[in-house]
């Protein structure tokens, strides 16, 4: 039986692209559905009643909620080919910790960059942002990917935010690929995969979110 | 080569006691390194250089910090007793939990604990709002597991003991018998040997946890 699946998600986020690029990487077909979070509708409300939130992986029914164990569940339902998730587990250790990192640090640094206003708060979102992406460099290292040779779910969980680099350098008046050349360089890596650069959002729909979200706030 | 597995943690902490359970209920052999916080060792510095905190792992020297990554890792390497279920869709709800337990219950449950007025009654409205999704998630069965404890279970477990510490403390009344799902789990939890006889000491923790309320509500 061929499986139904369904992606509850939002036009931007840095969480549902992490999903359809694993179901892309799967070569799994999907129906992606949006989601208007002033306006949930009942199968959101239905599918994710603890905490209403996207992404949600609809599969034969049955919901999977939060955008990591979604990637998770996605690697274990189709094993048989193109590997999520190393099998070694100190490997997949390190990818999940970094995957809870990229959660911890980079979103929340994001949305205080998003509206924060000119002069000193700017400077310090933008210092604590560039602060992160290094660390994330020089975890990189060398490698192709986070995952090593292979592109796998640590890169997953941070190629979505590539979208959001442009909007980053408006809002915050840098360069990423003078700050953080590595961090460019494995982005545009990545995009030439097929999964990632239908997955991931319009930059420009993200940079005119942040300035609407700006705009109503009065910054 | 004879395994090294070391578990850097504090007497207190209950992220650490979450790993001491799952060592425990695979009899894993391993040394543990309590540490001081305001202290911390140049040890647990090289092993956890990004956050500097405990627990963290080491398994024939490679470092494993995050207790939801580490549980996970033990899982993985250590296959007798497992902790997560074999089912994806049933592994998939056990991290759902996990994460609740960390990313909402704790916090509403901290807010609650350490803030005043308007902001404590509101997180005390949210953690209830919180404990009244796990209690559904739960009714009906003797653990999140199952028959057996898994993830989940040890993810919650510091409902059986650091919350009713916060309780006594603060005077808050969270986990009471709004909860009889929940309440008959502490129970069944604590009567468990890895869960009895790790449990921190009693008598400290309430000296500890007072000190601690007493910072945040300074008598005026």
């Amino acid at each position: 039986m061929a499986s139904e699946l369904i992606l509850l998600e939002m036009k931007v986020s840095p969480f549902a692209p992490r999903v359809k690029i694993a179901l892309r990487e799967k070569g799994l077909e999907f129906e992606a559905r949006e989601e208007d979070l002033l306006n949930k509708s009942s199968l959101l409300l239905e599918m994710n009643p603890v905490r209403k939130q996207i992404p949600v992986l609809i599969h034969n029914g049955k919901p999977i909620c939060d955008s990591f164990t979604i990637v998770q569940y996605i690697d274990e339902v189709w094993n048989h080919k193109s590997p999520l998730l190393p099998s070694d587990p100190f490997e997949r250790a390190r990818a999940r910790f970094w995957a809870d990192y990229i959660d911890k640090k980079i979103y929340p640094i994001a949305k205080k960059l998003w509206i924060a206003p000119e002069g000193e708060s700017m400077e310090a979102a933008k210092k604590e942002l560039l602060e992160s992406f290094k660390t994330l460099e020089t975890e990189l290292g060398e490698q192709p990917y986070f995952g090593g040779k292979s592109f796998g779910a640590f890169d997953i969980s941070l190629i979505t935010y590539h979208c959001y680099f442009h909007a980053f350098e408006r809002l915050g008046n840098f360069s990423m690929v003078k700050e953080c050349p590595k961090l460019v360089e494995w982005g545009e890596r990545c995009m030439e995969k097929e999964s990632v650069s239908k997955s991931l959002c319009d930059p420009i729909a993200i940079y005119e979110e942040a300035l609407e979200t700006r705009r109503i706030l009065g910054v | 080569m004879a395994e090294q597995v070391k578990l850097f943690k504090t007497w207190s902490t209950p992220f650490g006691l979450r790993i001491t359970w799952a060592l425990q209920l695979k009899g894993i052999s391993y040394e543990a390194i309590d540490e001081d916080l305001s202290n911390k060792s140049a040890l647990l510095l090289q092993y956890n250089p990004v956050y500097k905190k405990v627990p963290v792992l080491v398994h024939n020297g490679k470092p494993i910090s995050e207790s939801l990554v580490i549980l996970e890792y033990i899982d993985e390497t250590w296959k007798q007793n497992p902790i997560l279920p074999e089912d994806p869709l049933e592994r998939a709800n056990a991290r759902f939990w996990a994460k609740f337990s960390d990313e909402k219950l704790i916090l509403s449950v901290w807010s609650a604990f350490t803030k005043e007025g308007k902001e404590r009654e509101e997180a005390m409205d949210a953690s209830l709002k919180n404990l009244k999704f796990v209690e559904e998630e739960l009714k009906g069965k003797k653990f999140f597991g199952g028959e057996k404890i898994g993830l989940a279970d040890i993810v919650f477990g510091w409902l059986g003991n650091l919350l009713p510490i916060f309780e006594e403390v603060s005077g808050l009344k969270l986990l009471d018998d709004r909860f009889p799902s929940l309440l008959a789990w502490t129970k069944e939890l604590s009567e468990l040997p890895v869960v009895k006889y790790n449990w921190p000491p009693h008598d400290k923790m309430i000296i500890k946890y007072q000190a601690l309320y007493e910072k945040f509500h300074p008598v005026k």
